[in-house]
């Protein structure tokens, strides 16, 4: 049996929902589990974390993300316990830190990773955009994954409480100084991580007429994307943004409303599970792609569709 | 400033990529471009040289013959000198930062190194990283403002939904540029003319000491994503379709 790890990644003392997939991605793989995290309190985070071998509690005096002490700690964790592999979320910190951890750990990383086999080091991820899958395997020294949000299925909790141990969080001096973490205006849903997304083109024809979309992601509690066109019209904010050149998503259901479905907006919704799309041009090559299509104005459509869920879910 | 730029020649964006023996693609109808975030990394790169003076901007990009076009690119938007390395096989992400690395290493006076935060080819988000650890310097990756004070960078980067960091480092440092860092330029019919005059400097692996069994990561195979079947029109007036669908996504997809 061989030691692994996982980062359990914390969003401002929030347990990030992904953190479930890596947690049921490792219980699977018979391996002794051990998940590292960074806090003051580990109380609040325990029932989660039953079912593996060892929790490694993260201390320090400020426990701020700072990505080169995260890195040098990380490394350190993976050299003391002895992990093969280790794994994380591909999260924006996760984009970042894991990079610098498979330097500093002399490992390998696999980024964006749909399935990961531990005990065999192999990986599969999309690359050309998921135009393609490419099967990796980490031949020698340590291995890394970081695994897409929302693809993992999520095992019921079952299993008993895991040993704590602790560690010191690096003291070194970063080279690369965080002096500021500037919050969004409001809060939003996290698109990499949204069980439902609504989404707009180019036909929103404005910036005002999102609200139109705001209004029907309030009643499901989704997120609010935008295909290129729309963000290079400035309609929506770049942030906003689904496809090649933007957000990779992965939600339950999609609801594309006024995209035509170029191909560069496409890769980046395509495993959606559901996608519905609301368009007023019938050969849109959005419908191609949908599971299901309505051939309408989204002015007139997204309105009577709200109301619909709104009595159908209330 | 000796200001650097790590670039990567990938199918255009709309290209449909055909898999050739399982291991690779199919190059034959394939329009080869710049990957995007690079062009970006190419534009910021020539603002600092241009509010720089004295300084250069050194294009460098790894793979094989045919690379030379980016480069030109490069070269035509403003770019001074261009560096190729001599690489037909495949390199796992290590080596490649291990090669560019080598490249940059050989000057000892270099600035700030811009990249794209990802190729759109293998997407594996990680080289402007593993380059900058591999020269023991600091790096930001997704950045979408850039500053430089003295010898300090001060750069912004998004993080989740509209939140965003503020990073400070000392030059030398890597910069990974993503959308909304800056509006790439176009080259102009003299940077074209002028680009075709420069020499492109190759290297070669084996000069910097760079071997394909080196390799830790191998690509075992390459195959084709399942293709979704073909979804229906829910027909009708707009408030019968959506009470449908409300229904079909209700009883049928089971998503509601």
């Amino acid at each position: 049996m061989a030691n692994i790890g996982l980062y359990i990644e914390l969003k401002e003392g929030v347990f990030k929902k992904s953190n479930r997939e890596l947690l049921s991605l490792a219980r699977k793989s018979g391996q002794s589990v051990h998940a590292v995290i960074f806090c003051a309190d580990l109380q609040p985070y325990l029932p989660e974390l039953q079912g593996i071998q060892t929790v490694i509690q993260v201390q320090g005096p400020d426990l701020a993300y700072q990505p080169d002490r995260y890195a040098q700690t990380l490394a350190d964790i993976i050299a003391a316990f002895k992990l093969e592999s280790f794994c994380g979320i591909f999260s924006a910190q996760g984009k970042d830190l894991f990079p610098r951890l498979a330097a500093k750990a002399g490992a390998s990383l696999v980024n964006d990773c749909l399935a990961v086999d531990l005990a065999a080091r192999k990986a599969v991820k999309p690359v050309y955009s998921g135009k393609l899958l490419a099967e990796y395997q980490v031949e020698g020294g340590r291995a890394l994954f970081t695994v897409r949000p929302n693809v993992i299925p999520v095992a019921p909790l079952a299993g008993g409480a895991p040993q704590v141990k602790t560690a010191a969080l690096d003291s070194g001096e970063p080279l690369t100084r965080i002096v500021e973490v500037i919050k969004a205006a409001a809060q939003k849903v996290d698109l990499t991580e949204a069980e439902i997304i609504v989404s707009g083109g180019r036909a929103m024809k404005a910036k005002e007429n999102f609200a139109v979309l705001e209004e029907l992601a309030q009643v499901l509690n989704a997120g609010v994307g935008a295909s290129r066109a729309a963000v290079d019209a400035g309609f929506a904010g770049s942030d906003m943004q689904v496809g090649q050149t933007g957000k990779v998503v992965n939600p339950k259901l999609y609801i594309a409303c006024g995209i035509s479905g170029a191909i560069q907006h496409f890769v980046g919704m395509k495993t959606s599970k559901v996608i519905v799309a609301i368009n007023k041009d019938p050969e849109a090559p959005i419908f191609k792609k949908a599971d299901y299509g309505i051939i309408g104005d989204l002015f007139t459509v997204v309105p009577l569709l709200k109301e619909e869920l709104r009595k159908a879910l209330a | 400033m000796n200001i650097y730029v790590c670039l990567k020649q990938v199918p255009d964006t709309e290209a449909s990529i055909l898999i050739k023996d399982g291991k690779s693609i199919q190059e034959a109808n394939i329009k080869w471009i710049v990957s995007p975030y690079d062009e970006y990394a190419i534009e910021e790169a020539l603002k600092l040289k241009e509010k720089t003076p004295g300084s250069s901007v050194t294009a460098v990009c790894l793979g094989p013959e045919r690379v030379h076009n980016a480069l030109r690119t490069a070269l035509a938007m403003g770019a001074d000198k261009a560096v190729h390395i001599e690489s037909n096989g495949y390199l796992d992400d290590q080596n490649t930062a291990r090669a560019l690395a080598a490249v940059i290493k050989a000057d000892s006076a270099f600035g700030v190194i811009f990249t794209g935060k990802q190729a759109i080819d293998n997407d594996s988000y990680q080289l402007h990283i593993l380059l900058a650890e591999s020269l023991a310097v600091p790096v930001a990756t997704n950045v979408t403002a850039f500053a430089v004070e003295g010898q300090q960078v001060k750069v912004q980067r998004e993080i989740d939904e509209g939140a965003k960091e503020m990073i400070e480092m000392s030059i030398p440092c890597v910069v990974a540029a993503a959308k909304g860092l800056n509006t790439p330029r176009y080259a102009s019919m003299m940077g074209i003319m002028k680009a075709k005059k420069i020499e492109i400097k190759k290297v070669t692996l084996s000069e910097i000491g760079i071997r394909e069994d080196q390799n830790k990561v191998q690509l075992l195979k390459l195959s084709a994503p399942a293709e979704k079947p073909q979804g229906r029109i829910i027909p009708g007036e707009p408030a019968e379709a959506v009470k449908e669908l409300v229904r079909l996504l209700r009883e049928e997809a089971k998503v509601l």
